[in-house]
């Protein structure tokens, strides 16, 4: 059974993007379009889930998740309550339940949750009362759905269409929950060709079976993209010596304006941020005239707004 | 009572007449999708209104949102000007519990504040749940609860109305 759909097909638990039909994912952009115009009123304001409780339960720091997650709450007229819960290690499982108890008692109807633990948004979503939905804000190396979302919404605003892109996804695809989002999207959407870029090191095994192009340089792997993504090099993921040296990577495959040039002319440049300038991206590309990295910030408040409209609608049938 | 329903353009002829003796230099049309944009396309034409026509969905604003969800087929709304002390035509194809009406007004309040709203339907059918009513109306009908009233569109652009 898939947890994150109704008997009807409709969504109920946001907590991955693998296995979700494509008719789901376009209506979430659809939806996510028709909001656009909702930040540009005098009242940036609708009324849809007035009286409904959301609570961001970020166990793991985030700042523009966590704030696009709470505008678009608030946009949607819903009451945010915002937790930051610093977790010990052990006693996980249990410490989650308990929180997460604790809030429904206070008549929760929806968890937004990060966690650095794959799977964590699942274990809840299996916990919770039927009427309360679970959103994954990013879980582990597993999941960050939305992020995918508004990645597949930026893409379509820019370039239109899916069926005719060769997209890029460039460095640390082994510990991005981004990175299998967007895979997971892309494919699903009917993008042709997706290529992943980095080092042996940085590349999971078996990454093809996800069904992309591998490249090991930028060269051969950025010529005539559309598209190209660039991922934050995970520091504080970084177990053991994966790489030698900062300086060493941005050479490798750090985006510099040379190295674009090998792209598509019209290629755009994204980067799900936080962004390490002179480590993966150079400031000449994350500021300069091809890069849509703001507008994706922008867009993630009514990609997220669309997310919890579609699962909050229809609850008390 | 189905053969009964008349021709939509000499309805619409007849609110343009009611509606032009009450026409400001501020007043903007705001049709309500779908139905109510077909209608205020005609009378946007007709009444020869130098303002741009307004166009709504109310989708966010239902009030049954909770029980059935969101509208499949959200269309952004469109108001290409500012609403601060206008004078609002409202237009809808059809009025029934005036449901759609007072989301309609919910919404036109989120954008600015008007100076006036009227109300102008294609038919009134009755079943009023709220204390709204038309200020024009092209039919006044007292249908039973379990019957629709429909517009539809032909592909030809004309207009008609149907009884279900």
């Amino acid at each position: 059974m898939n947890l994150q759909l109704t008997e009807d097909g409709r969504l109920r638990h946001l907590l991955t993007l693998d296995g979700l039909p494509r008719a789901i994912l376009t209506q979430i952009l659809d939806t996510a379009e028709s909001f656009m115009d909702v930040g540009e009123r005098e009242v940036k304001k609708v009324p849809l889930l007035r009286g409904k409780s959301i609570f961001n339960l970020f166990f793991e720091p985030s700042t523009r998740t966590r704030t696009t997650f709470e505008i678009a709450a608030k946009r949607l007229s819903a009451d945010v309550v915002n937790l930051n819960i610093a977790t010990s290690s052990q006693t996980k499982g249990e410490a989650i339940l308990d929180t997460v108890d604790n809030l429904a008692a206070m008549h929760a109807d929806m968890f937004i949750v990060r966690h650095a633990q794959s799977g964590a948004a699942h274990f809840i979503a299996r916990h919770v009362a039927p009427h309360i939905s679970v959103v994954n804000a990013g879980d582990g190396r597993h999941a960050h759905p939305t992020q995918g979302l508004l990645d597949m919404f930026t893409i379509r605003r820019f370039k239109g269409e899916f069926h005719n892109l060769t997209v890029a996804i460039v460095g640390d695809v082994l510990h991005s929950r981004v990175a299998r989002s967007q895979i997971h999207a892309l494919t699903t959407l009917g993008v042709p060709e997706v290529r992943v870029i980095g080092p042996k090191t940085l590349l999971p095994t078996g990454v093809e079976q996800m069904g992309v192009k591998v490249f090991h340089d930028m060269e051969a792997g950025l010529a005539g993209c559309d598209v190209v993504i660039m991922l934050r090099l995970q520091n504080e993921r970084m177990k053991g010596a994966l790489l030698p040296s900062a300086q060493e990577y941005f050479k490798f495959f750090g985006l510099t304006l040379e190295k674009l040039a090998l792209a598509k002319p019209d290629a755009i440049v994204m980067h799900p941020g936080p962004m390490n300038r002179g480590v993966e991206i150079d400031s000449e590309v994350a500021d300069g005239p091809q890069s849509v990295i703001l507008p994706q910030v922008t867009y993630g408040i009514a990609v997220r707004m669309a997310v919890m409209a579609l699962l909050a609608g229809g609850t008390t049938a | 009572m189905h053969a009964s329903l008349p021709d939509v353009d000499p309805l619409i002829a007849r609110l343009a007449v009611a509606i032009a003796p009450t026409l400001t230099p501020d007043t903007v049309i705001v049709g309500i999708h779908t139905g109510g944009v077909w209608v205020a396309e005609r009378l946007h034409a007709i009444l020869h209104c130098p303002l741009p026509l307004g166009m709504l969905d109310i989708s966010f604003y239902r009030d049954d949102f909770s029980r059935i969800g969101l509208h499949p087929q959200v269309k952004p709304s469109n108001l290409p000007f500012d609403l601060e002390g206008r004078d609002i035509l409202l237009v809808d194809d059809v009025l029934h519990t005036g449901r759609t009406v007072r989301a309609a007004m919910n919404e036109l309040f989120d954008y600015g504040r008007p100076a006036s709203i009227r109300l102008a339907v294609l038919v009134d059918r009755g079943g009023h749940e709220l204390p709204i009513r038309p200020d024009f109306a092209g039919l006044t009908l007292s249908v039973p609860d379990h019957q629709n009233i429909n517009l539809s569109r032909l592909d030809d652009g004309h207009l008609t109305l149907t009884l279900a």
